[in-house]
């Protein structure tokens, strides 16, 4: 554990050296990168098996001294962390196998590999940060790695928005996470997490403050988790390349959120209205989301929704003190959400289409794709012995033992809607006829199969760490030595798992009669042309209302800004070198070589000196 | 016998150093400037002398010194001359107008 710092300096090193040499390696730049994440893997793992059995490890050293306030820098290596440096670096390097297949004819092949060298860095860089300021940092670095990869195909004129819509709405939850901070240090007088904790515990900060605090900070991990009203960006960010999806906008990024509020949990659970806050915007999110993606068209927008339902999921969670439940539930939809968008990856590029109205019939194709989708499927439709169904399990539970009663019938809706609108999904795509025009279909190269089947594996799997049957090995590990963080299991009742199950099931059936057996038409709930359909499938006019609120009142602001500055600012400016240029002018012009000319000017000043020293009397 | 007063010389002096100061600013003749900047000269002189006879402490001093001012001139005529047929020859004019290459 005392080198852990060469995990996240392999893949800078694969971003520089990719940099820098990248157009000479061409191609070949893929095994740089798959290499040196390979080894942050390898490492992440031996830090992950050490941290079994060791106690937290924390290394730091001074960085600034300013007045009496020494900022360090640092990492700390535990529980949560050991865990993320897993779950992004393994993610991470499937995706690197993953794109060497999958973007092998792009011209800009190796820019895309040390693009991916540089988020993987800073996503490292962020779960090991032991300190509020230097996770802020990573923070933003991992803002900019997301924003070059969302447009990495900067020619498209979406691609271009999209990228610039993340980064603008992300960096709006950034000022509140910076605001936080500030506030943070301003009671505590340090960015150290420890010490902040500890504050915590000897009360030094009035809760008032706590619950204002935890906003602020929470509003940074609505940003960044795509949550209600900050979600736009995210389904928006589905114009960059698949893997990106899948590794930055589905497992590691936007769950940098909810790893944030999880690593500030003593903070939040602290204060109760910062709590409640938390856990209903979640549930909130978690249903919005889903309704949404019960009518998108386009495959990865209804996933991208997915994501933005399951982290709101994951938000509701650890706002109803599941601090298990949601770090559960961001480890194993971290490995069925990116198979699911590696797999649909797979997808588009053998049909070279998103669009779901022109898939179907492709399980006969797609021999290995249709398999591990429908494996991603089952594991977020919480089908059980899945992982899916146990870290949902794990959610409900703690809504329901929190009290929360609201929250877990909307937690339950959402699983409902999760299942049918991600069958809905697996059905149109494989099942049925071929609506496609695309004649040439065929499965895709071994290196993009490999990473969904390691995936895939995970996805079924990863759920055993953590079952009230066979031991909850991941719970007690995870608060283990830290009493803020609650317990490693609560015990509800045996009918919400038996619920859970109909339920996801029932949603489940539901779109196997509507879009197999057509048994219940589609038109059920309103055709197409029914205002409900439309107000689903223009996203609840969300876009539209910024469009036509914060946008304009962004803009006139702007304008107003801009009109001082062009016209009072860049006027004084521009006064002040007109007079220098017309001064200079005419001293250009005086000085003309003749030489008569200057006898004359001198003897004028002379004349005019004489009668001042005239009228003057003599006093000059 | 009625002496000339001291300031007719002076006057004199000053009208001849007008007519000097003029004709160097407004002539185009290089010749001709140079002819009125012994114009000036030469009244000068007239003041260096008519002061050593009429000052208010009368002494050789002046007209010694007016005549080491001659001699300066001469001089300094020589070598004018001499710089004015060098550049005569160079540019084959003897315009002030045209004496402008040193304005870049």
């Amino acid at each position: 554990m005392e080198n852990a710092w060469i995990i996240p300096v392999l893949p800078l090193f694969s971003f520089l050296f990719l940099l820098l040499f990248g157009k000479r390696l061409k191609e070949s730049s893929a095994y740089v990168g798959i290499i040196l994440t390979f080894g942050s893997l390898v490492y992440s793992l031996s830090v992950l098996w050490e941290r079994f059995s060791q106690p937290t490890y924390k290394a730091e050293a001074v960085w600034l001294t300013i007045g009496d306030v020494q900022l360090t820098a640092g990492y700390e290596i535990n529980q949560l962390n050991a865990l993320m440096l897993v779950i992004v670096s393994l993610v991470s390097f499937l995706v690197h196998v993953y794109s060497k297949g999958y973007m092998h004819d792009d011209n800009r092949f190796p820019v895309f590999y040390s693009y991916l060298g540089l988020f993987t860095f800073a996503m490292l860089g962020l779960v090991l940060s032991p300190n509020l300021l230097q996770l802020y940092i990573f923070w933003e670095l991992v803002g900019l790695g997301s924003f070059l990869l969302i447009g990495f195909y900067f020619y498209k004129q979406e691609a271009k928005a999209a990228a610039k819509k993340a980064f603008i709405m992300t960096r709006i939850g950034d000022v509140g996470l910076l605001i936080g901070m500030i506030l943070l240090f301003l009671e505590v007088g340090s960015f150290e997490l420890d010490i902040i904790f500890h504050a915590l515990e000897t009360g030094v900060i009035s809760d008032n403050m706590i619950t204002i605090i935890s906003l602020l900070i929470f509003v940074g991990a609505i940003g960044k988790s795509g949550q209600f009203p900050l979600h736009t960006w995210l389904p928006d960010a589905m114009e960059g390349p698949t893997p990106v999806s899948a590794l930055i906008h589905a497992a590691t990024m936007v769950a940098a959120g909810v790893y944030l509020v999880a690593t500030m949990f003593p903070l939040f659970s602290a204060s109760e209205t910062a709590m409640l806050t938390v856990a209903i915007v979640g549930g909130f999110t978690a249903i919005f989301a889903a309704t949404i993606g019960i009518v998108q068209n386009d495959i990865k927008r209804v996933l991208a929704y997915s994501t933005v339902s399951q982290l709101g999921y994951m938000m509701l969670a650890l706002g109803s003190a599941g601090y298990v439940a949601g770090v559960f539930h961001l480890m194993t939809h971290a490995f069925f959400k990116a198979l699911l968008f590696l797999a649909a990856g797979s997808v588009i590029h053998a049909v070279s289409t998103q669009n779901i109205k022109e898939m179907g019939g492709l399980w006969k194709k797609l021999t290995f794709t249709g398999p591990l989708f429908l494996i991603g499927t089952l594991a977020i439709s919480g089908v059980p012995l899945f992982s899916g169904f146990f870290s949902k399990d794990e959610i409900l539970i703690a809504t329901w033992t929190e009290g929360h009663y609201g929250l877990f019938i909307i937690a339950l809706i959402t699983a409902f809607f999760t299942a049918f609108y991600m069958f809905r999904l697996f059905f149109l795509v494989f099942m049925g006829e071929n609506r496609g025009s695309s004649s040439k279909v065929h499965e895709s190269p071994r290196s993009m199969i490999f990473p969904m089947v390691v995936l895939a594996v995970l996805a079924i799997f990863s759920g055993y760490i953590n079952t009230p049957w066979f031991g909850t090995f991941l719970g007690d590990w995870l608060v283990e030595g830290n009493p803020a963080l609650g317990h490693g299991h609560i015990d509800g009742p045996m009918w919400i798992m038996l619920v859970a199950s109909g339920i996801s099931l029932g949603g489940i059936l539901l779109a196997y009669l509507m879009y197999m057996k057509r048994n219940v038409s589609a038109k059920f709930f309103g055709g197409e042309q029914s205002p409900v359909y439309d107000v689903l499938l223009r996203k609840y006019y969300i876009d539209e209302i910024y469009g036509y609120t914060v946008i304009p009142l962004t803009k006139g602001i702007s304008m107003i800004f801009h009109f001082i500055d062009k016209f009072i600012i860049e006027g004084i400016a521009s006064l002040v070198g007109a007079i220098v240029s017309t001064v200079g002018n005419i001293g250009a012009k005086l000085q003309n070589g003749q030489i008569q000319q200057y006898i004359t000017v001198a003897l004028v000043g002379l004349a005019m000196l004489l009668v001042v020293y005239a009228l003057t009397g003599g006093v000059l | 016998m009625t002496s000339v007063p001291l300031s007719a010389y002076l006057v004199l002096a000053l009208i001849l150093f007008c007519i000097g100061l003029y004709g160097a600013l407004t002539k185009k003749n290089i010749v001709i400037v140079l002819l009125c900047v012994e114009l000036m000269l030469n009244a000068a002189n007239i003041n260096l002398v008519a002061f050593s006879k009429y000052g208010l402490t009368p002494s050789i001093t002046g007209q010694v010194f007016s005549l080491f001012t001659i001699a300066v001139a001469a001089a300094e005529v020589a070598v004018g001359l001499a710089i004015l047929i060098a550049f005569y020859r160079n540019r084959k004019t003897v315009n002030i107008e045209e004496v402008n290459l040193m304005k870049n």
